[in-house]
């Protein structure tokens, strides 16, 4: 049980129940940029239909069910399934790096949230199969939810409250990594911004994450279990799930937006080749822009009826965000400014990435004075600004993020010529199918709608943007074949690829070893590994002498627990329908799965294993010190 | 691995130096004990004695605060060193919480 | 292997939930999960209050109606108590008396189950006599859910605390099993602070309307 079960080279199988059984965050990360990146592909579809039912007025492309039921699986996917989870992707395969960690702090419980995320996102994207999407919105709002005939609904309370659980807990693990596992010398305020900007999310998550769990057991209680939460003749009161999920909901957007600013803080500065402007008023704008999210959600909620005074409160407190989020991008401007800049494909997201996003927020600010939100509010102008700040700042991250951690996590680097191809395409097409939708939505063209009347005015607009998603597709694609393209050379690059490598992740030989740093690093400033290099060079300086390396066994049980919870999930869905008596066995069988495993995961002693000094020093024979 | 006491010199005289502060502690611990039960008593009586509710309200919640505040320092150790970050946490999930009940308290009317 | 060390009294650690990297971990991340537990309460205390006495005709029973305060003072004494004894049992883990410990955590368990078996008949009660159910009315709702997901929290502490002491009941105390006996009692406590926050905010307030 050492080494050699790594290197050995395995059969396909062999790599399978490697992969189901893996706690190594660098593993977890392929697996999250995996299913993360299959649910954007299935996001995608969904938005592509969108577009082609809206391209001209009276079309019938799809009937108006089962536009909603896109609409609303678009949604969902793409938050939850989507974005999340690739975000989570290069906080695993960086963030350990970057504080020069040898493993996170839960490597077992960071297994479990990749698990439950997947089983949750699985069981949602089930119903397409079994009778039929939900279909009242990603915001699924109760009146209309309860109203909503057939399983749908209860496919999107019971599938978001499995991956929930699943991304609380990867929260909690990326938390305690950051304060407990920095390697030496690495103080809170040398941390890189994209370890910064995870700590806060990971922060946002912890406290989010819990009211949306309360809403989803109400909506889950309510449509299965009887009770009267949002049921007025009940004496209940739908407004309750509004609030809840948007006390979830904003903060959520924030959990989006500060990875990605995260990564676009790494990007700049690696290829300005200068060191970021205003660190510390980049962490302190992180920050507070963390604390202020928690303060603004019913925003979403002017035209609710909370009265003058409540949404006073929030509009200002609203407006109040802009201006931490302007600290940054005044930042990251200065960073370029004067830097010796190298265009490279990441550099190019994050250069367009500072207008789009700034348009994106100067809508938000629009829609932030609460009466004049009372025109905007569920119109396209809504579906504009927030598709600028999505798309505009945390695809782009995640787009420029692919492009820049490629080489770390797959040792290959993506075509420069594919990459510049996809991001022209893209950010056209990003541009062409959303800078219209302003208007069409102060036209007066509604939210979430089936189709439109010709002669209104909307026709040309929406073609425009049918068009633009056409381009942005067309982007992706030649995303994916630039994928394919480079794994199938597979020509392996070695340390520190783009050559202007700041922080301790690209001071790492390439593969990255399975125990991340043999020696721990001695960290002596901001950008470790920069220092390091002007000083000559070419590696870090060792915090420790080669000695025996604690590591964590892999582990079968956080599959076996999420899937307990995905049986027990159909169990709960069908026990009220008629003639299906095996509902509450399959219930019960499920958790007593989950609640087995987790107890066979607590009385079964796991104390992991040693890889030994001479392996190491052994190992340094081929190739890669430190 | 062997000796972990941060600042051992002899084991035995730290070892009974560890004992009494222990046993000091939990002398502590009994008391805080005693006023949490004496807490619950008054917030109880308080209400039993059919005082306004204008005054119960407050009260019982104020000592309720208090008493937690006793649980979480002494039972649950937040008063001990090392317990900065739990302590920011705990914090932050109060301000939180307590921000949703405002909200659901104020503008949840109708 | 360090975690399966054997230790004397005297080369205990100080900390001993806290003597490892794992401990130090399972401590930090277990608080931060109780942040999080925080705010989840607060939310089912927040649609309690939002939905108190909210029901479909006069005909159902409101909060003033249901609640005797006898009951829930022995509940209360029951959980507080179990909360000392908890203690009682870290003081006996941090002085390596694996044998105390395990008593005092009997004792605790004792007093759990007697808190859930008073839950139970109080449900019942409600249950049978005022016709207050879960499904009867948005008030029933928030009550069982608030109060049942302390409950459950109850069942899952004391299945956890039973679970460690039947499965370490032949081996000892160890740096492996310390940091997790440490974090069950501060399950438990949590779960006494959030009764306390239940009986006053339910209970005392809801019988003085
Ligand atoms: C930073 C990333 C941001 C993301 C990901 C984001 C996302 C969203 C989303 C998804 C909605 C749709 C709500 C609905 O379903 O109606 C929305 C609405 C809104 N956003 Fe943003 N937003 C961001 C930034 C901002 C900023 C910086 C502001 C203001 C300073 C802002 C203010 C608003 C307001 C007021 C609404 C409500 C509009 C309405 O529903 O009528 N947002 N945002
Ligand atoms: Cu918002």
């Amino acid at each position: 049980m050492s080494t050699i079960a790594h290197t050995q080279k395995r059969g396909f199988a062999g790599t399978v129940w490697e992969y189901l059984t893996t706690v190594d965050h660098k593993k977890i990360a392929i697996l999250y940029l995996l299913a993360g990146g299959f649910f954007f592909i299935v996001g995608g579809i969904e938005a592509m239909m969108i577009r082609i039912q809206l391209a001209v007025p009276n079309n019938d492309f799809v009937s108006a069910g089962l536009f909603n039921e896109i609409i609303t699986m678009h949604g969902t996917t793409m938050i939850f399934l989507a974005a999340m989870p690739l975000l989570f992707a290069f906080m695993n395969a960086v963030m350990p790096l970057q504080i020069g960690a040898r493993d996170v702090a839960f490597p077992f419980i960071n297994a479990l949230g990749f698990w439950l995320f997947f089983f949750g996102g699985l069981f949602l994207n089930l119903s397409w199969f079994l009778g039929g999407a939900p279909d009242a919105g990603w915001t699924s709002y109760a009146s209309l939810s309860l109203a909503s005939e057939g399983h749908g609904i209860d496919f999107y309370a019971l599938g978001l409250q499995i991956s929930g659980f699943g991304t609380l807990m990867g929260g909690i693990n990326f938390l305690v990594t950051i304060i407990n596992m920095r390697a030496p010398g690495m103080t809170y305020m040398r941390m890189p911004l994209f370890t910064w900007t995870t700590f806060v999310a990971s922060a946002l998550i912890l406290f989010a994450f819990p009211p949306l769990t309360v809403g989803l057991f109400m909506l889950i209680f309510d449509r299965m279990f009887g009770s009267g939460f949002f049921d007025v003749a009940m004496g209940g009161n739908t407004i309750i799930w509004e609030h809840f999920f948007w006390i979830f909901g904003h903060p959520e957007v924030y959990i989006l937006v500060l990875p990605a600013f995260g990564i676009f803080s790494e990007i700049f500065p690696t290829f300005a080749r200068k060191r970021l402007f205003g660190y510390s008023s980049m962490v302190f704008a992180t920050v507070l822009i963390g604390f202020l999210g928690f303060m603004v959600w019913a925003h979403h909620m002017f035209t609710t009826g909370l009265g003058p005074i409540a949404n006073a409160i929030f509009a200002v407190a609203t407006m109040a965000i802009a201006v931490p989020t302007g600290i940054k991008i005044f930042n990251w401007i200065l960073t370029i400014w004067g830097g010796s800049i190298k265009f490279t494909v990441p550099m190019l997201y994050a250069v367009a990435f500072i207008p789009s996003f700034v348009m994106g927020g100067v809508t938000g600010v629009m829609q932030a004075a609460a009466p004049a939100d009372y025109q905007f509010h569920d119109s396209y102008f809504i579906v504009a600004h927030f598709h600028y700040v999505i798309v505009g700042g945390i695809v782009l991250g995640l787009l420029g993020g692919a492009h820049f951690y490629w080489p770390l996590m797959f040792g290959t680097m993506l075509s420069e010529k594919l990459g510049k191809v996809t991001f022209v395409l893209f950010l056209i097409g990003f541009h062409l199918t959303f800078f219209i939708q302003h208007f069409l939505g102060l036209m007066g063209m509604p939210r979430r709608v089936w189709t439109f009347l010709p002669g209104q005015g909307l026709d040309s607009g929406n073609l425009i943007s049918s068009i633009g998603a056409a381009f942005m597709a067309v982007g992706v694609i030649i995303f994916l074949v630039n994928v394919v393209i480079t794994q199938v050379k597979n020509v392996q690059v070695g340390r520190d690829p783009w050559e202007d490598g700041r922080t301790l992740e690209w001071s790492l030989p390439s593969p990255t070893p399975y125990y991340n740093f043999k020696q721990l690093p001695l960290v002596r400033g901001l950008d470790p590994y920069w220092i390091e290099k002007m000083e000559g060079k070419t590696e870090m300086t060792p915090a420790e002498p080669v000695g025996d390396i604690h590591m964590p066994n892999n582990s079968f049980v956080p599959f076996v627990i999420s899937l307990g919870l995905f049986i027990a999930a159909f169990g709960a869905m069908y026990h009220a329908d008629e003639g299906k008596d095996w509902a509450i066995p399959v219930l019960i069988i499920g958790m007593i799965v989950t609640f087995g495993a987790m107890l066979y995961r607590s009385i079964k002693d796991d104390h992991g294993y040693h890889i030994h000094k001479e392996e190491l020093l052994d190992e340094s024979g081929k190739g890669g010190a430190v | 691995m062997a000796n972990l006491h941060p600042n051992s010199g002899d084991p035995k005289v730290t070892y009974e130096y560890r004992r009494k502060k222990h046993a000091e502690e939990m002398r502590m611990q009994v008391i805080t004990f005693t006023m949490m039960i004496f807490f619950t008593v008054i917030a109880f009586a308080a209400v039993g004695a059919g005082f306004s509710k204008w005054f119960i309200v407050p009260f019982v919640l104020l000592l309720a605060v208090v008493q937690v505040i006793f649980q979480l320092y002494y039972f649950m150790h937040m008063s001990h060193k090392g317990h900065e970050a739990p302590q920011l946490f705990m914090y932050s999930g109060v301000i939180v919480g307590f921000v949703t009940i405002l909200a659901f308290v104020t503008i949840i009317w109708w | 292997m360090a975690a399966e060390q054997k230790f004397t009294p005297q080369t205990w650690p100080e900390s001993p939930e806290q003597a490892t990297l794992e401990g130090k971990n399972k401590f930090l991340g277990f608080w931060f999960f109780l942040g999080g537990e925080t705010v989840l309460f607060a939310s089912l205390f927040a649609t309690y209050l939002a939905l108190k006495d909210s029901v479909p005709s006069d005909t159902h029973a409101k909060a003033a109606d249901l609640f005797e305060l006898p009951l829930v003072f022995l509940m209360t004494m029951l959980l507080l108590t179990s909360s000392l004894t908890s203690v009682f049992a870290m003081y006996h883990m941090k002085n390596y008396n694996f044998k105390k410990m395990q008593q005092w955590l009997f004792i605790t368990v004792a007093l759990g189950l007697g808190f859930l078996g008073c839950e139970i008949y109080e449900f019942n009660h409600y249950y049978h006599e005022f016709e207050h159910k879960f499904t009867s009315s948005a008030f029933g709702s928030a009550f069982y859910t608030l109060v049942g997901f302390h409950g459950g929290h109850v069942v899952f502490g004391l299945s956890w605390i039973i679970a460690l002491m039947i499965r370490n009941a032949k081996r000892g105390l160890t740096l492996y099993n310390a940091p997790k006996f440490y974090l069950a009692s501060l399950y438990w406590h949590f779960i006494d602070v959030v009764w306390v926050f239940i009986f006053t905010v339910v209970y005392l307030m809801g019988m003085v309307g």
